[in-house]
């Protein structure tokens, strides 16, 4: 085999020419990763007009910056996107691509690792490097691809051995976002666009974007309700409480799933990681892909009718009850000692 | 006229009910030991393959990878309404990652012939990954859509698409073919017909038909398979042999993805102070959040 490259490679998610959260919080975690590999960070950016945005990333401590830019790739499209990561992927061999598990990353991720027939791991919640012994084979330096698999039951941690590029996505918020205190002196290394035909099979019509205006993962406490809540009215008193509280209101998967709240509140895995100072959990039995989305919170009270329920594993507080009878007696409480 | 629509559907373990002996020692999954399901988001990609045929006219191929047992999603789909189904099953396509999955879908999607539109649930609920779709388009070379949340209108082989993006959504336009994956609230699946029910109740697959001349000697292979053609309840089957595929690139070995080790989940059994559900028991927990500048 020839020699194995080195280097970290972390896709920047550009929405309307800023760069995504997640973006930063890869590139944090990839530092550290190229760090151990004892080789450099590489950003690779597409865009227009994207060149004031670089400063930035050095912040990260990035070695270097394949940017690529044209009004043409001005906004995501599948194909050129995909071909132009494939073809440099393919290309330049690096030892792991991170991606954010975002609808741009989930849509361009698989379609890199389809054509350079690497491995990929969807949604991990930790990354480690780490010398692997697998079916009596020595590997130096593999990338642990971890995550919670099969309804929460199993954590398992996937390898890619035989094939030289090692692919992940991450869920925005799951890596904590780490700027160094001065930023790096890193070089920005332009490649030319050459259009090709497939680029322009698809068309844009319309598009519709606006920021979110929900964003968990700044909101110092988080009231969360789960399949216990039973109801979608029933979140209105969780609502009532946050609101109360000056937090925001968030789910479990199940909560999402019952249709009780919408996808962008949803924490755990597959949703938003969040680190508040207060995480209340209604009616949540806290499965392990909930948990890794909240447990690192300063402090969680849990209220679940099931005194064995996992979530108590987790908190600092347990209330066993319905939290249908506690949160009404919590606002009112609350509201008597602020008088 | 009409469009020729592909559907990739999965069965997938009910992961909300899973036991401790679901996972081999390798890490891979006994799926024999679970109840199994029609992924949520494939009976919705079925669903709108379906409503596409309502409303311009063509043909719709449900098309599944999975053990023997996948038969019963394929018999679902049919009394749903597929016009065709196809099983892919072999002991060596076993432990296959996104990967070596969409190589094989691939494959056999070309063996099927001229295809315009391929649908696809957006994930499965077993794995969530999302992967198996783009991969499938990019073996097969055209373009892909996910995160479809409506199918706008089909007109001079170009297909409008309405997709979910991070805030918003964004209306694109493809020529055909193209492969399109769905989300959940692109549309709501039909229950099964009765009639079609009564009609397909009784198709099987290979590996069905090869069971009963293993528990009835007096029946053979090539009769059986001949009977239920002819009586239009054969229900297609590619094994490894069907397929022009490069044996290390399929199955366990022709996956990079390996899975290296599985913890189950222990919980630390954490020490925590348990308040009252009463206004008393919650008085001095909101006291106690106030002591530490949680709030107040």
């Amino acid at each position: 085999m020839s020699k194995i490259s080195n280097e970290v490679w972390v896709f920047i998610e550009q929405r309307e020419g800023k760069i995504a959260d997640v973006s930063f919080e890869l590139l944090s975690k990839g530092r550290k990763l190229a760090e151990q590999l004892k080789g450099p960070l590489k950003a690779i950016m597409i865009g227009h007009e994207m060149k004031a945005n670089c400063g930035s990333i050095f912040q990260y401590g990035t070695n270097e910056i394949l940017l690529i830019e044209h009004k043409k790739l001005q906004h995501y499209r599948t194909m050129p996107y995909s071909r132009i990561v494939s073809e440099l992927v393919a290309e330049r061999k690096p030892r792991i691509v991170l991606f954010g598990a975002t609808f741009i990353g989930r849509d361009l991720a698989p379609r890199v690792a389809s054509f350079t027939k690497s491995g990929l791991t969807a949604d991990c919640t930790d990354l480690q490097i780490e010398d692997v012994t697998y079916l009596k084979q020595d590997y130096p330096q593999l990338l642990l691809q971890i995550r919670p698999a099969f309804g929460g039951n199993i954590i398992a941690t996937i390898i890619t051995p035989d094939v030289p590029i090692q692919m992940a996505t991450v869920r925005e918020g799951v890596m904590e976002n780490h700027p160094l205190d001065k930023a790096v002196n890193g070089k920005i290394t332009e490649l030319p666009y050459t259009s090709e035909p497939v680029d322009d099979l698809i068309e844009i019509l319309d598009r519709h974007h606006e920021e979110s205006k929900i964003n968990l993962k700044s909101a110092p406490i988080i009231v969360a309700g789960g399949y216990g809540m039973q109801s979608k009215e029933n979140f209105d008193m969780l609502y009532e409480l946050a609101h109360l509280l000056g937090g925001e209101v968030a789910g479990s998967r199940a909560a999402v799933d019952a249709g009780f709240i919408p996808h962008e509140r949803q924490v755990g895995q597959t949703g938003v990681t969040v680190r508040p100072k207060l995480y209340i959990a209604c009616g949540i039995s806290g499965a392990i892909q909930h948990r890794a989305g909240m447990q690192e919170a300063n402090k969680i009270i849990a209220i679940n009718t099931d005194p064995e329920a996992p979530i108590f594993e987790v908190c600092h507080y347990g209330i066993v009850g319905d939290a249908m009878d506690v949160i009404p007696k919590f606002i009112d409480v609350y509201k008597h000692k602020l008088k | 006229m009409g469009y020729r629509s592909i559907v990739l559907v999965k069965q997938v373990p009910d992961t909300a009910n899973i036991s401790g002996q679901v996972m081999r020692p390798d890490g891979t999954v006994n799926r024999a030991k679970l109840p199994a399901v029609f992924n949520p988001e494939d009976k919705v990609a079925l669903e709108l393959a379906l409503q596409t045929k309502d409303q311009y006219g063509g043909t719709v191929t449900a098309v599944t990878m999975g053990p023997p047992k996948a038969s019963d999603l394929l018999r679902e789909c049919l009394y749903m309404g597929a016009d065709e189904v196809l099983l892919i099953s072999d002991r060596k396509f076993a432990g296959a990652d996104t990967l070596a999955t969409s190589y094989v879908l691939a494959e056999a999607i070309n063996k099927l012939g001229k295809y315009d539109i391929i649908f696809a649930g957006r994930q499965a609920i077993d794995g969530d990954t999302a992967q198996v779709g783009p991969q499938t388009a990019e073996k097969l070379g055209v373009p892909q859509i996910t995160y479809a949340e409506k199918i706008v209108e089909i007109k001079k082989n170009k297909i409008t698409v309405r997709r979910r993006i991070d805030g918003g959504f964004e209306e694109l336009r493809s020529p055909l073919p193209v492969l399109i994956t769905v989300i959940k609230d692109a549309a709501f699946p039909r229950t099964f017909r009765a009639k079609r029910v009564m009609a397909y109740k009784n198709a099987r697959t290979l590996m069905e038909l090869e069971k009963m001349t293993e528990a009835n000697s007096l029946l053979y292979i090539d009769d059986l398979l001949q009977e239920y053609k002819s009586k239009n309840l054969y229900m297609p089957t590619f094994t490894v042999d069907d397929l022009d595929v490069d044996l290390t690139r399929i199955g366990l070995r022709g996956s990079p993805t390996k899975v290296h080790k599985v913890e189950s989940v222990v919980l630390a059994g954490s020490e925590h102070e348990q308040f009252e559900p009463t206004k008393e028991g919650l008085n001095e927990l909101i006291e106690k959040l106030m002591q530490d500048h949680i709030f107040g």
